[in-house]
């Protein structure tokens, strides 16, 4: 019953729109919106067949390379930034402008410089990206526990060590906080510049879709950047639970106690 | 653990008094070295971006250095179309924030209010939310044309859901006791409105508007340049036809420049409203 009661829940509302839709369209007068029933096969027809291999792969690989590159140059230039007062200080103006900048914004340019490939796409992207991992990563190092700094300090913790054992993982908090944004920053910017400059990828497909006004074919396409979405965030929180799982632990005995 | 802290900052103390004008510079230099080296750090920049832009792989015709790209930016101050441009992009940003706003909070409260509703919406938000709002652009770019409501389609479903979930969140953190304290004290539903939810839901919710403020501010920029709505995104567009790099960066300096002030607007406002919260307060939240 509880098992019923839940799965109601959770199915019932979009059950209940998908009923409206179908019942809004079932006249087959709305010109932008397709039936329910259309759109699975069209998204079915359209997108597990060899543009997979050709548009959401693409898509995918740029996606991650982005955000691989964005961690390590976040985390490491974090670190960097982080721990040294002077460098903190040089920078910090430097970086607030260029965050302030909205990323989209300099597709045109980097268009101009690098011209329309992947290091292009994957610059973007890296540029919207390093930020929230970056900044999470400076005021992660910034409040590493004080007693922890002073005990690293007793047991002469220097240099790789140090970084290793006390500063990422008091730190990875923080950083794992700011990766979660920036996946959803890294989907909005490879969307973007595929839409303005691009041969490949999904949004590519969309925009290609929409000049040809082939309707269902474009909603199958932003039906797709739901479910990446969705899987993006779901993959990350699995990874957070492994990686973070220390810190869930001590954060509940510390409530307990 | 406890006594390793007091003996190592002792020692660190005990070492300053014996030469006590390094302390006072130290101390001179806590307070003006974050802008001597802010400065530095700028105009660092500047010098290795005019050096890349003379001898660097890349066309001085595509990578102008800033010696003229500064003075393009001072000089578009003198023009209406530059303001006109300008007053575009942030009159569809202030919509879009401001309807989203209302529409999110309205949403927010009442789906946050009923742990039914709660879990029954569950799926569905966590669907749509993902979303990326740029995905719509080829919708609204068909429904609208290049007018201001595509803009406004983009910027709103983005925004939407970031107010909608801080104001869920802001509800559901009522706390208990002091919602039995309003109930036994017989307060009427105005004073618990005033005396209660608003205290708990202020804090969340301007978090939510800042962060959307933002965000509005990104998507308005990239729906002009890509569906071209009016506005600095769609002038960057023009200004890559017109091959004229210098003017494109000169825009992109005033986005980043629209950037900081939201940001800056909106923490200003977030610390009057919330003066009396915590952590205004003790200003520990940067």
């Amino acid at each position: 019953m509880i098992v019923l009661k839940r799965l109601a829940l959770w199915f019932g509302l979009p059950a209940i729109l998908i009923a409206v839709w179908w019942a809004f369209t079932a006249q087959g007068v709305n010109f932008f919106v397709p039936k329910p029933d259309k759109l699975a096969n069209t998204f079915v027809t359209v997108w597990f067949s060899e543009k997979f291999f050709t548009d959401v792969m693409p898509s995918m690989g740029r996606l991650l390379i982005s955000l691989a590159v964005s961690l390590v140059l976040g985390v490491a230039l974090g670190i960097a930034i982080g721990l040294s007062r002077t460098l903190r200080w040089l920078l910090e103006p430097l970086l607030e402008f260029i965050r302030a900048v909205p990323s989209t914004i300099l597709i045109p340019v980097l268009l101009l410089l690098i011209g329309i490939n992947d290091a292009m796409k994957i610059t973007v992207i890296v540029l919207g990206c390093l930020w929230p991992i970056l900044l999470n990563t400076i005021e992660g190092v910034r409040s590493l526990d004080e007693v922890l700094k002073n005990t690293a300090l007793v047991y002469r913790l220097r240099g790789f060590d140090r970084i290793r054992y006390l500063v990422l993982p008091g730190a990875s908090p923080l950083i794992m906080a700011g990766i979660r944004h920036s996946l959803a920053v890294g989907l909005i910017l490879l969307v973007v510049s595929e839409m303005f400059a691009s041969t490949d990828g999904i949004g590519y497909s969309i925009i290609n879709f929409q000049n040809r006004i082939a309707i269902p074919e474009m909603w199958s396409g932003i039906f797709l950047l739901g479910i990446i979405g969705v899987l993006l965030s779901v993959v990350f929180q699995a990874i957070q639970k492994r990686v973070l799982g220390w810190y869930y632990g001590l954060k509940e005995a510390s409530n307990d106690g | 653990m406890e006594t390793q802290t007091p003996i190592l900052s002792s020692v660190a103390v005990s070492t300053l008094p014996t030469r006590g004008h390094t302390a006072r510079r130290a101390a001179q230099w806590t307070a003006a070295g974050p802008y001597v080296l802010g400065v530095a750090g700028i105009l660092a920049a500047l010098i290795a971006w005019e050096l890349f832009s003379a001898f660097g792989p890349v066309s001085q015709h595509h990578l102008p250095p800033p010696s003229v790209v500064i003075p393009t930016f001072l000089n578009n101050f003198t023009f209406t179309q530059f303001w006109l441009t300008v007053g575009q992009t942030m009159w569809a940003w202030f919509l879009g924030l401001t309807l989203a706003t209302f529409g999110g909070l309205a949403v927010g409260l009442l789906i946050g209010s009923s742990s039914l509703l709660r879990t029954g919406t569950h799926t569905t938000v966590e669907f749509l939310r993902p979303i990326p709002a740029v995905g719509l652009i080829p919708l609204a770019a068909l429904l609208f044309g290049p007018r201001i409501g595509a803009e406004l389609l983009i910027v709103v479903y983005g925004c939407f859901w970031i107010v909608m979930i801080q104001a869920m969140y802001g509800i559901t953190d009522i706390d208990k006791v002091a919602d039995d304290t309003v109930r036994t004290l017989r307060m009427t539903w105005l004073q618990r409105v005033r005396h209660l939810v608003l205290p708990t839901l202020l804090p969340y919710l301007m978090t939510g508007i800042r962060l959307a403020a933002t965000v509005a501010l990104i998507l308005a920029i990239s729906s002009e340049l890509i569906v071209g709505t009016p506005g600095i995104g769609r002038a960057v567009a023009q200004a890559q036809l017109n091959d004229n790099p210098a003017a494109m960066i000169a825009l992109i300096l005033t986005s980043g420049l629209l950037g900081i002030l939201v940001n800056l607007i909106f923490r200003f406002i977030e610390r009057k409203v919330l003066f009396w919260h915590s952590s205004v307060r003790s200003e520990v939240a940067a």
